[in-house]
């Protein structure tokens, strides 16, 4: 019998959650910031000054002007159409990828740490082998493997960021199936699928949630990475990393090729982060970074 | 003490814990029964066995570390023990319900108390979410939650602990059981709440008919609620009677001394007496009597001979060589 009630978890208190955010201003200038890129990939036909796949050999590699803000690539397309519609791509691949991941994910996490035994370990076996290798190269394999597509390309960084989100669900699991309300779901006759997806995966959503927002700037990353050595999103679709490597070749006389793609990859990356860092200091101020 | 009506009967009943790679029974042949619209406390200090014996009818022990070592558990008839895992999980909450000790942390955090309900509902019958709903509302108007429907939706923390243990006990007899199994649940209840709470269950039970095994080991709450007591030691029943004659005449020197040890409004309170020593772990049962380490009255044959259950009269049974009326001899 314990004397200190447990405290209720942050999902059960949104308010602190809310008040968490409110406090911490760089969480707005994230929000801000993806809710901005994602407008701008949502509205891409509309906002777009020109057709990203025209080519015009007339404009090549023409510097930043007012007909064309961002210049022109060595094609002649315009830099600033593609960078829009280049955030579909990664906003996309980001998203999917980590929504599968995390899904995938989860479910073995929650099922090592339910059942535990022989099935932990296997599952945990199979983590640690994801792990041991870099995300860039075991996505590069995959997308080797697989061939270079929209869809290869989600399921190969899915793949890549399985492990830590196993990882983050198996450690509550463990501790949650031993709480009351789980032996009191047993002794009401429930499964071990309903306890566990109905009992212990909301008591700990949160947590791969915010994980969740910090690995997708980080699938992000690999999308723009893996489509720098052609292995994304074939051409002459935009993607930002496509755009980088096709500017890399004239990056002594066309800058605005590479750093434009440049800065939208790090915006992105950096929104996300800071939003994932408030949402994980909301959820659990122990974790909280020395900077915030 | 085997009656015709008896809902719930446990005979031989033996549970055992794999300790430092050997077993150890911690429930040892307990044979017990509860009738129909009856109360059965079963009281003991910590570590007596009471609470692995309620989880053994459920069969709700970890299966690595605890086996079922003997003996039957039988609803009605029927031999819960030797049942498949799957006709056992549809018997818990439905036939058989159990309420816990700790009502804070007995309800899931993150769902509102009403659908916890319903959700045990549909877990056994075949009805809608309306329908399912509709039951759980009667079920916490049951328990005299004020303004039910209001609070339905209200999550657990928004609950006080008493009003979570209603929640609890509403719970387990939504799916009407013919058999509550309740492990000390007004022990984190402070007394006045308590009172409440027993004289609810003991309502519930009467109106239900239901048969209730009372695990406590407040001999207080016994005299309140219980039509029978089973007073357990060591994993063993040690006197067993109609709740007026164990008050009236304890015979097993632990009863003695249990109640020796239990404060009194009409007796004074520099006379409590506790009882030296503790439970033997279950490791190390002795041979003999389990309680003559910490006996008054231990005989050298209490260390080396083991009592049997002995009837004193129809409903008095009592395990000891001192006490018992053929003094241990066959």
């Amino acid at each position: 019998m314990s004397a200190v009630p447990a405290p209720a978890p942050a999902a059960a208190r949104p308010n602190a959650l809310w008040q968490a955010l409110r406090r911490n201003r760089l969480s707005w200038v994230g929000i801000g910031l993806l809710l901005l890129i994602a407008l701008v990939a949502l509205l891409a036909p509309w906002i777009a000054p020109h057709d990203p796949l025209q080519q015009n050999i007339a404009y090549r590699l023409d510097p930043p002007s007012a007909d064309f803000w961002l210049g022109t690539d060595s094609y002649g397309r315009d830099v600033l159409s593609r960078l829009i519609y280049g955030a579909r791509v990664s906003l996309l691949v980001g998203f999917v990828a980590i929504l599968i991941a995390m899904s995938i994910g989860a479910s073995l996490g929650i099922l090592a740490g339910y059942i535990g035994g022989l099935v932990d370990q296997l599952i945990m076996g199979l983590v640690d082998v994801l792990l041991s290798f870099p995300t860039l190269l075991l996505g590069l394999m995959v997308a080797a493997m697989l061939g270079a597509s929209l869809e290869n390309l989600i399921i190969a960084i899915a793949i890549t960021e399985i492990a830590p989100f196993v990882r983050v669900a198996r450690a509550p699991t463990i501790t949650l199936k031993q709480r009351d309300f789980v032996e009191a779901g047993r002794a009401l006759g429930y499964g071990p699928l309903r306890l566990m997806g109905v009992h212990i995966l909301p008591n700990m959503i949160s947590d791969v949630v915010v994980l969740g927002s910090l690995w997708m700037a980080s699938a992000i990353r690999t999308e723009a990475s893996l489509s720098f050595i052609g292995l994304g999103v074939p051409p002459p679709a935009a993607t930002w990393g496509g755009m980088i490597r096709e500017g890399f070749e004239n990056i002594l006389d066309a800058w605005w090729l590479t750093v434009f793609p440049s800065v939208a990859i790090l915006l992105t990356v950096l929104a996300l982060n800071l939003l994932g860092d408030a949402l994980r200091d909301a959820i659990d101020p122990k974790l909280r970074s020395e900077h915030s | 003490m085997t009656t015709q009506d008896a809902v719930l009967e446990l005979r031989d009943l033996r549970t055992e814990f794999r300790i430092g790679g050997a077993w150890h029974a911690a429930v040892r042949d307990v044979s017990l029964s509860v009738n129909k619209n009856e109360t059965l406390a079963v009281v003991g200090e910590s570590g007596s066995g009471k609470s692995v014996t309620a989880l053994s009818i459920l069969r709700l022990l970890p299966s690595t570390g605890a086996r079922h070592g003997g003996g039957q558990v039988l609803l009605e008839g029927k031999d819960l023990a030797v049942l498949a895992e799957k006709d056992m999980a549809r018997l818990r909450g439905n036939a058989i319900a159990m309420i816990f000790q700790e009502p804070m942390t007995s309800l899931n955090p993150t769902m509102t108390v009403g659908d916890q309900i319903a959700e045990a509902v549909r877990q056994h019958r075949r009805i809608s979410w309306r329908e399912a709903r509709e039951l759980a509302l009667q079920a916490l108007e049951e328990v005299k939650i004020p303004a039910a429907a209001s609070r339905y939706d209200d999550y657990p923390h928004q609950f006080s602990g008493g009003m979570r243990q209603r929640v609890m006990i509403a719970m387990a007899l939504a799916c009407k059981p013919k058999v509550l199994l309740a492990d000390e649940p007004t022990t984190a209840l402070d007394v006045t709440i308590q009172a409440q709470i027993l004289s609810l269950l003991a309502d519930l039970k009467t109106a239900r008919g239901m048969a209730v095994v009372f695990i406590t080991h407040n001999l207080g709450v016994v005299a309140q609620i219980a039509d029978r007591v089973a007073v357990m030691y060591a994993g063993e029943v040690v006197e067993t009677a109609d709740v007026d004659a164990l008050f009236a005449r304890p015979t097993h020197p632990y009863t003695e001394a249990l109640l020796r040890a239990m404060p009194r409004v009409d007796a004074d309170a520099a006379a409590l007496d506790p009882i030296p020593g503790s439970v033997p772990a279950i490791t190390a049962i002795p041979t003999g009597c389990a309680y003559a380490s910490r006996c008054p009255l231990k005989e050298p044959r209490c260390e080396t001979t083991h009592p049997v259950l002995e009837a004193i009269d129809a409903s008095h049974q009592v395990r000891c060589l001192v006490r018992a009326p053929s003094k241990g001899q066959p």
